[in-house]
């Protein structure tokens, strides 16, 4: 099916997430879909997915202009999209799961649906078990039954959202080996990725985002080279610091091995030194947020140890480490770090360690009026931390962390923050680094990242780059060790 | 002023006017004419001295019991098990009225501290089934519910069967000095009102003033958030249960020891789950909680008279105060109303 998106537009607020984007998809041909966080992938493919609709321009499906309202309508003209998280019902069998949504009405075939989905699977190469639960299958293998129920629903464009995040290199295999075969077969499929090794390895042509437009094309095989220039701004040159990087090492980790259900993350070893700002750089789900949490104690390796100064701390709780000087701040402000129907005043007595029993109103009175005033908040003790701002909700993040830390964790620090406040908060931030702090910081923005760090590793699917200094390093190098190469 | 400020202001109004429109719907359609049937609830419940104190002493453990259950719903915690726990408070109090003889004062001092001690119990085992076992409270306390019943028609009809031959409906009178000391000819107890006083002061104040209380508040609005700035979920959860359990079994020792005599079979009345609903109505705050609960008092002992008067049963007490929160639940979020406004803003960009 040849796809043709015409001057696609999507606006949330004042950020453009799709700018006038226009290209055409030809049928039997894979595509790879690249850019940085936020340039607008996702979106996007949402949009041609049915998942959400696009604020102007239309899609044209053979030269007919389509929209859906809802995936399963998008579906029903032929185009399926494979998300990171599989979208099927983890606590059903593998053969009523492929059921769901393929029978009309309220009568199964469970016969006709059974032959048709071995049938399937046999032509794919994929071994599957009709009978074992969703939940105790892999990534890998989630994946590969619901590529299956998309092809049996009849979709001719595929959409596969950093599909190998979590899967197995044999797995890999076996789903390129598929993809090229549904492209010899006529279908169209699209591949959004970061991994530039793949995009080489598995697409016909690359189209790359930034900024909500597209900024480039190419066949492959292609000049990396060419890839990372497209993806990548050039940065500009990093304005000097003082550097207050000690020698004692604050945080060794050695052979540490994390695992969620997303990614895995082999063979991490690495030493931070006191004073350090430490950067991590990586698409979403590459594994940064899993070590940060790990650093945190709020996960803990599966294998391999982690030190805090000469302190073991490898399995030590979250309150434990809190205590102990670590503090962590989570992206999500009010999901994880403010309390929604709580004032300001309330969060300052709520994270103070020393709390008596009976609050000391006077007390936290004046104590978060000096925060308001040190964090610059534009708000009062008694305002509702949910009638904030954004940009206040983050400054106020910031001011209930404890002092003294020896260690702070933070995701992507001044997202959504403007030029000055981000500023401000790095400024804070930085004071606290001169008096001995370590901060080890994920960003998705590169500026952020070589301006602020001393040193800065890159994760790819779970992989640590090699750490290089922040004042030697480049947009390109950088490009290169996110897209997961050396 | 627009409609929806209107709503916005005035909402409270709302579930009570149309409870009332329904029920008095419901009486018409019985052919009984509504000034009548409400006349004869209003009878029932304040119609003399006696129906007040009535009305007053089923009201005492019925607000004990809401009172604990604002401190776990503050948690986030729904406690169907209180039902259970007011159960066990009145078996611990019942075991020391039958079986033990201490001086005066302390019979009925240490009834009420054994009651107090077993409910908060009976609610630790759903907290550690929660935090430890992962069963959600509802289901563990409705189990414990059914084993706290099972557990009182045994002894009653078992080691605690009175002499003169089991009839299944309860034990044999407690003893004098076990009874708590009982207002004129009524089953009220000033002793248990002071008691209630206590409670609803202390609630409040724990949720008001203390870094307990906003720990709580945190852990019901946000767990994540609560945990991640240093609150320790486990030891407060537990404690927030066990204080309700503490306050429910206090209820179930007063029902024993004021209401009735001795243990009977369904000892608690249903007063758990009728202070359930008190709380919802309520929306979780002290203040209004104890009016609700004497409101919900006089409907049900209201509807006794109207049954009298009018042979229609006295469930209609029932579904007023049902229908009442069911349409409380339905539209006490205010945010109802703005719902279609807010689903364009919620669409953010998540990349």
């Amino acid at each position: 099916m040849k796809v043709s998106l015409n001057d696609i537009r999507k606006y949330f607020g004042h950020v453009k997430a799709n700018d006038g984007i226009t290209f055409t998809l030809e049928p039997g041909k894979i595509y790879g879909l690249l850019g940085e966080n936020g340039a607008g992938k996702s979106t996007l493919m949402k949009i041609l997915s049915g998942y959400q609709a696009q604020d102007q321009g239309e899609i044209l499906l053979d030269g007919i202009a389509s929209s859906f309202k809802s995936p399963a309508q998008a579906l029903a003209s032929g185009i399926g999209m494979i998300y990171q998280d599989p979208h099927d019902v983890p606590s059903m069998k593998v053969l009523d799961n492929y059921l769901l949504g393929r029978s009309k009405g309220l009568s199964q075939d469970r016969e006709n649906g059974k032959g048709e989905l071995l049938a399937t699977a046999e032509r794919m190469g994929f071994p599957i078990d009709l009978k074992v639960y969703i939940d105790t299958l892999s990534l890998g293998e989630r994946q590969q039954l619901e590529l299956l129920r998309l092809l049996a629903l009849g979709a001719e464009v595929l959409i596969l959202d950093e599909p190998t995040t979590g899967i197995s290199a044999e797995q890999k295999e076996e789903l390129f080996d598929s993809l090229r075969k549904l492209a010899e077969e006529g279908k169209t499929i699209v591949l959004v990725s970061h991994k530039l090794s793949e995009v080489q390895e598995l697409c016909h042509q690359v189209k790359v985002l930034r900024r909500g437009k597209l900024v480039g094309e190419s066949d492959i095989p292609c000049p990396m080279e060419k890839l990372v220039g497209m993806m990548f701004e050039e940065i500009p040159p990093r304005k000097e610091r003082e550097s207050y990087v000690r020698d004692e090492i604050i945080l060794n980790v050695s052979d540490v091995v994390l695992e969620s259900d997303r990614v895995i993350v082999r063979d991490l070893n690495l030493d931070i030194h006191q004073g350090e700002v430490f950067g991590l750089a990586g698409l979403e789900g590459s594994g940064q947020r899993l070590f940060l949490q790990a650093c945190a104690g709020l996960t803990h390796p599966t294998s391999g140890r982690l030190f805090l100064k000469s302190e073991e701390i490898t399995r030590r709780q979250y309150h434990k480490l809190q205590n102990t000087g670590v503090g962590y701040l989570a992206a999500g402000r009010l999901e994880e770090g403010l309390v929604a129907g709580l004032s300001l005043l309330e969060h300052v007595a709520l994270s103070d360690p020393e709390s008596k029993f009976v609050i000391d109103r006077a007390y936290f009175q004046e104590l978060t009026e000096k925060r308001i005033d040190q964090y610059k908040i534009v708000g009062k003790p008694s305002t509702m931390i949910d009638a904030l701002s954004g940009g206040n909700q983050q400054r106020a993040l910031f001011a209930l962390l404890r002092t003294p830390l020896k260690l702070v964790l933070l995701e992507h620090p001044t997202r959504g923050l403007d030029v000055r406040s981000a500023d401000h908060i790095w400024q804070l931030l930085l004071s606290r680094v001169s008096e001995g702090t370590t901060i080890i910081f994920m960003s998705a923005d590169l500026d952020e990242l070589v301006d602020r760090s001393d040193r800065i590793a890159a994760f790819s699917g779970g992989k640590m780059s090699r750490v290089v200094k922040a004042s030697e390093t480049s947009a390109d190098e950088l490009g290169h060790l996110i897209g997961g190469e050396e | 002023m627009t409609w929806r400020k209107l709503l916005q202001t005035g909402w409270p109004i709302i579930p009570v006017v149309s409870a009332l429109l329904l029920t008095g719907f419901l009486l018409i359609a019985f052919g009984v004419s509504p000034v009548d049937g409400f006349g004869a609830m209003l009878q029932g419940a304040f119609g003399d001295y006696n129906k007040v104190l009535n009305v007053t002493a089923f009201w005492v453990p019925l607000a004990l019991s809401s009172a604990g259950l604002i401190l776990a719903f503050t948690a986030g915690l729904w406690n169907i098990g209180i039902e259970g726990q007011i159960v066990m408070g009145a078996i611990a109090a019942s075991w020391l009225a039958l079986k033990f003889d201490f001086p005066s004062p302390w019979q009925i001092v240490f009834q009420l501290l054994a009651a107090m001690i077993a409910g908060a119990l009976w609610a630790g085992v759903t907290g550690i089934l929660k935090t430890r076992g992962r069963v959600h409270e509802i289901f563990g306390g409705l189990a414990l519910n059914n084993l706290a019943i099972i557990f009182t028609n045994y002894l009653i009809s078992g080691p605690w069967q009175p002499p003169e031959g089991g009839t299944f409906r309860g034990t044999a009178p407690f003893q004098e000095k076990a009874i708590l000391p009982l207002f004129a000819d009524s089953r009220l107890s000033l002793i248990s009102v002071v008691l209630l006083v206590i409670a609803l002061i202390s609630v409040y104040l724990l949720l008001r003033g203390t870094s307990w209380g906003l720990k709580l508040k945190a852990l019901g609005k946000n767990p994540r958030s609560a945990f991640l700035l240093g609150v320790s979920s486990e030891r407060e959860l537990l404690i927030a249960l066990m204080l309700c359990g503490a306050l429910a079994g206090l209820g179930g020792a007063v029902r024993v020891t004021s209401w009735f005599d001795s243990l009977r079979q369904s000892i608690s009345g249903g007063i758990g789950y009728l202070s359930l609903l008190v709380v919802m109505l309520s929306n979780f705050s002290v203040v209004p909680t104890p009016f609700i609960a004497y409101f919900f008092s006089a409907v049900l002992n209201g509807s006794i008279t109207l049954q009298l008067r009018t042979q229609l049963h006295s469930s209609l007490g029932g579904i007023m105060t049902g229908v009442m929160v069911l349409l409380v639940l339905l539209f006490g979020d205010i945010k109802v109303f703005n719902f279609f406004a807010d689903q364009k803003t919620k669409e953010l960009a998540d990349e």
